[in-house]
């Protein structure tokens, strides 16, 4: 390629980077704004920048509320998901059986399955057992929900483990759980880790089963936003402030974890 | 390979699996498969929230009601139109960027990280910056655009709903497509791109004859797999629009969803819902198919 075409190409790219973050941009820009300036006509990417919306955000009471659940939702759902998945995938990586590769398809066939496919049924479950708007019980559905992206994640990394050290620990008498717990857990942290961020933020960013199954107590930030969805010009510096801060720790994590995304979400199809 | 030798060697030290998996394929089996029999089976039944005495089983009257129902067939048609075209742009956006982002380029681990930013963007955010900052009709930045332009600044989501809709998630899932195939193009070998260079080829034979043919299976799981993400896409449309103007944008998830929690009318939402997931299976074949035989290679 000649150097005047890379040299184009890579303007190009940087062009593409732009248009493709300006909305992102545009809502963290609004974030810093008051009222005021961020319906100001014309926009105005110039202002003094305030920490008000942010900060108003913040100490609202339900705010914080929302920002808890969203916490206990995503990290207790994916601490549920590993405990789960850990002994699954370790069972299915060293000890496989002719009806493994089955079951692993079986699990990422579940996530094929739409949710509006089960909602009814689960929403009637949830109201009978009066888990509906408790954050607990969502966290529960979050976990199942992504159940299979971690034990696929985790599978795909414990099969990279070398067998010899497992066998040795097994040989000198280590029982299942020593095995699991003192010579897979130490070697496979950032397996492990990358799994529950993945996890995480699914969970943090998803909105359909949260809508449909808490209320005012239970809900997580993604309820919360959507109730700025009728917000008609007057409380954008606000509705961008606190989605900036719903937005921004996922944000963080998926780009720290952009190579484990692609395998966990595509079930390693993509190498 | 070697796993198959190993393991024969320490079947006497195999642990009793069984009790390792079972929780996390009890757990899936109660969340998944009882729910979606049960929705089967409400699919059969008359059963509104607001009136649950009177309930009994009423055969394919559902099932009847939704297929004779033009606002079904609505939202069945808009569902296809939003999964078709997010598809079309998603995918070709995504493969040019992919090339841009495959050449080596100063800051390219930056620029890379501001591109697929939307992707982490919670949907119902994404929504909202669509909506009011970008898309208003008075305030919205486009407005002013159209304005400075010496145009009629345009409602988009009242006079284009379903190209807004489409423009929208769009965005949000061209880095989906944009790092797969990224992704895929890393694998393939610049050994061969260097190959067909001394052999003459210019930039579009290249891509035309190599990039193009080492991403056909990529390019076929990134299409199977956004169409199962995008046939439940649901929070964007719930937060921009709820469905309208008038039914323009009304999914078939959002119908069910309004179905079941508008009108209360469980039946006639778990009809639906059948449907929903009979479209999603279609689909889910082949996606299966394709990991199945990913899965089988990787252990050869």
């Amino acid at each position: 390629m000649s150097r005047r075409i890379r040299w184009e190409l890579t303007l190009l790219a940087y062009l593409a980077a732009g248009v493709m973050f300006f909305p992102i941009f545009w809502l963290f820009l609004t974030g810093f704004k008051s009222e005021g300036e961020a319906i100001a006509i014309p926009p105005r990417l110039f202002f003094p920048p305030t920490l008000e919306s942010i900060q108003e955000a913040l100490t609202r009471s339900d705010y914080a509320q929302h920002f808890l659940n969203s916490i206990i939702s995503a990290l207790g759902s994916t601490l549920l998901a590993l405990l789960l998945a850990i002994p699954a995938a370790y069972a299915m990586a060293f000890y496989p059986t002719p009806r493994t590769q089955g079951t692993l398809l079986w699990m990422i066939s579940t996530k094929m399955m739409p949710p509006v496919g089960v909602i009814i049924p689960v929403y009637l479950i949830f109201r009978d057992l009066r888990w509906l708007d408790n954050v607990w019980a969502l966290a529960l559905m979050y976990a199942v929900m992504n159940l299979p992206v971690v034990i696929w994640t985790l599978y795909a990394y414990f099969r990279e483990v070398p067998h010899e050290i497992m066998e040795a620990a097994r040989v000198d008498g280590a029982s299942t759980a020593q095995e699991m717990l003192q010579v897979l857990l130490p070697v496979s942290g950032p397996a492990i880790a990358s799994a529950a961020l993945l996890s995480i933020i699914l969970a943090w960013n998803e909105s359909f089963w949260s809508l449909n199954l808490t209320a005012a107590q239970a809900s997580p930030l993604s309820v919360y936003v959507a109730s700025f969805k009728t917000a008609e010009g007057l409380f954008w510096a606000k509705m961008s402030a606190a989605s900036m801060i719903a937005v921004l720790p996922v944000m963080v994590m998926g780009w720290l974890a952009q190579r484990q995304l692609v395998r966990g979400l595509t079930f390693g199809a993509i190498k | 390979m070697t796993f198959s030798l190993t393991r024969k060697k320490t079947y006497s030290l195999r642990p009793n699996t069984f009790w390792l998996l079972a929780p996390a394929v009890l757990l899936l089996i109660l969340w998944t498969q009882i729910p979606f029999v049960l929705t089967l089976y409400h699919s059969f039944r008359r059963f509104n929230l607001l009136n649950p005495e009177r309930q009994g089983f009423v055969g394919l009257e559902n099932f009847h009601s939704q297929l004779t129902d033009p606002i079904f067939w609505t939202a069945v048609q808009n569902t296809l139109v939003l999964v078709g075209s997010v598809l079309f742009v998603t995918v070709v956006l995504g493969l040019v960027l992919a090339v841009l982002f495959y050449q080596d380029f100063p800051g390219r681990p930056l620029a890379r990280t501001l591109v697929i930013s939307p992707f982490f963007v919670m949907p119902v955010v994404s929504a909202l910056i669509w909506k009011n900052m970008l898309m208003h009709p008075v305030y919205g930045l486009f407005a002013w655009i159209a304005e400075r332009l010496g145009r009629e600044p345009i409602d988009w989501l009242a006079a284009y709903p379903m190209p807004s809709i489409v423009l929208m998630v769009a965005w949000q899932w061209t880095p989906f497509a944009m790092l797969l195939i990224l992704t895929g193009l890393q694998s393939l070998s610049r050994e061969q791109l260097e190959a067909a260079k001394i052999d003459g080829a210019n930039a579009w034979q290249e891509f035309r004859f190599i990039i193009v043919p080492h991403l056909a299976q990529t390019l076929s799981v990134v299409v199977m797999l956004e169409t199962i993400f995008l046939l439940t896409i649901f929070a964007e449309i719930y937060a921009s629009t709820s469905g309208g103007p008038g039914l323009a944008t009304t999914t078939l998830p959002y119908l069910i969803y309004l179905k079941a929690f508008g009108e209360y009318r469980i039946g006639v939402a778990a009809a639906g819902a059948v449907f929903a997931v009979i479209l999603a299976n279609i689909v889910a074949i082949f996606v299966l198919r394709m990991i199945g035989r990913n899965l089988q290679g990787g252990r050869a």
